[in-house]
């Protein structure tokens, strides 16, 4: 039961960084790499460190280890969104300008 | 279940090669940032499982205090693109 939960969330998990990564790589502007890179922060991370949870069982670590989930899914969306914000404030969309 | 562990952190370290592509090419500044921000929860998600590995529970620590250096470098840069 263990290993199979754990087996599903990390490959899962895999998935989402892999599919982030292929966006990062193929998307042609800033806002839709944005987009995926939101999606690895997120989804990824979180399927990926819930795993690491179920592998490790029950004890102070995996308190941390929720910790650091929670910190990641306040913190990097922000981040993101801030880059993605001060870009535009900048230089205004690609193909409209500056709305 | 060890096995699966040790490929997760071999896909995860080639990912980060091909995000480092885009870090290294990116055309605008905010290009890179973006790589380097997926870059850094990538490498937070690899300092834990190879804390499992190791059986060395601090390594726990040093993930958490990378998550909130990445998390501020990317604040401050981020002002740095609006204001030049």
């Amino acid at each position: 039961m263990k290993v199979v939960l754990f087996s599903i969330f990390l490959i899962s998990g895999l998935f989402f960084f892999a599919v982030g990564t292929l966006g990062i790589l193929r998307f042609p502007d800033l806002y839709t790499r944005a987009h995926s890179s939101a999606k690895c922060d997120t989804l990824g991370a979180f399927l990926t460190l819930i795993s690491f949870c179920i592998y490790n069982g029950f004890n102070p670590v995996t308190f941390k280890i929720i910790l650091i989930i929670i910190f990641i899914f306040i913190t990097t969306p922000t981040a993101t969104h801030i880059i993605a914000r001060g870009n535009y404030e900048k230089e205004g969309d690609s193909k409209n300008g500056k709305l | 279940m060890i096995s699966l562990l040790k490929f997760s952190l071999i896909f995860l370290s080639v990912t980060i090669f091909l995000c480092m592509y885009r870090a290294i090419k990116g055309p605008s500044i905010a290009d890179r940032i973006i790589a380097i921000n997926v870059v850094n929860t990538k490498v937070i998600t690899i300092i834990i499982g190879v804390s499992f590995i190791f059986h060395e529970t601090y390594f726990i620590d040093v993930a958490l205090v990378y998550a909130l250096i990445s998390f501020t470098a990317s604040v401050l840069i981020s002002k740095v693109i609006k204001e030049s």
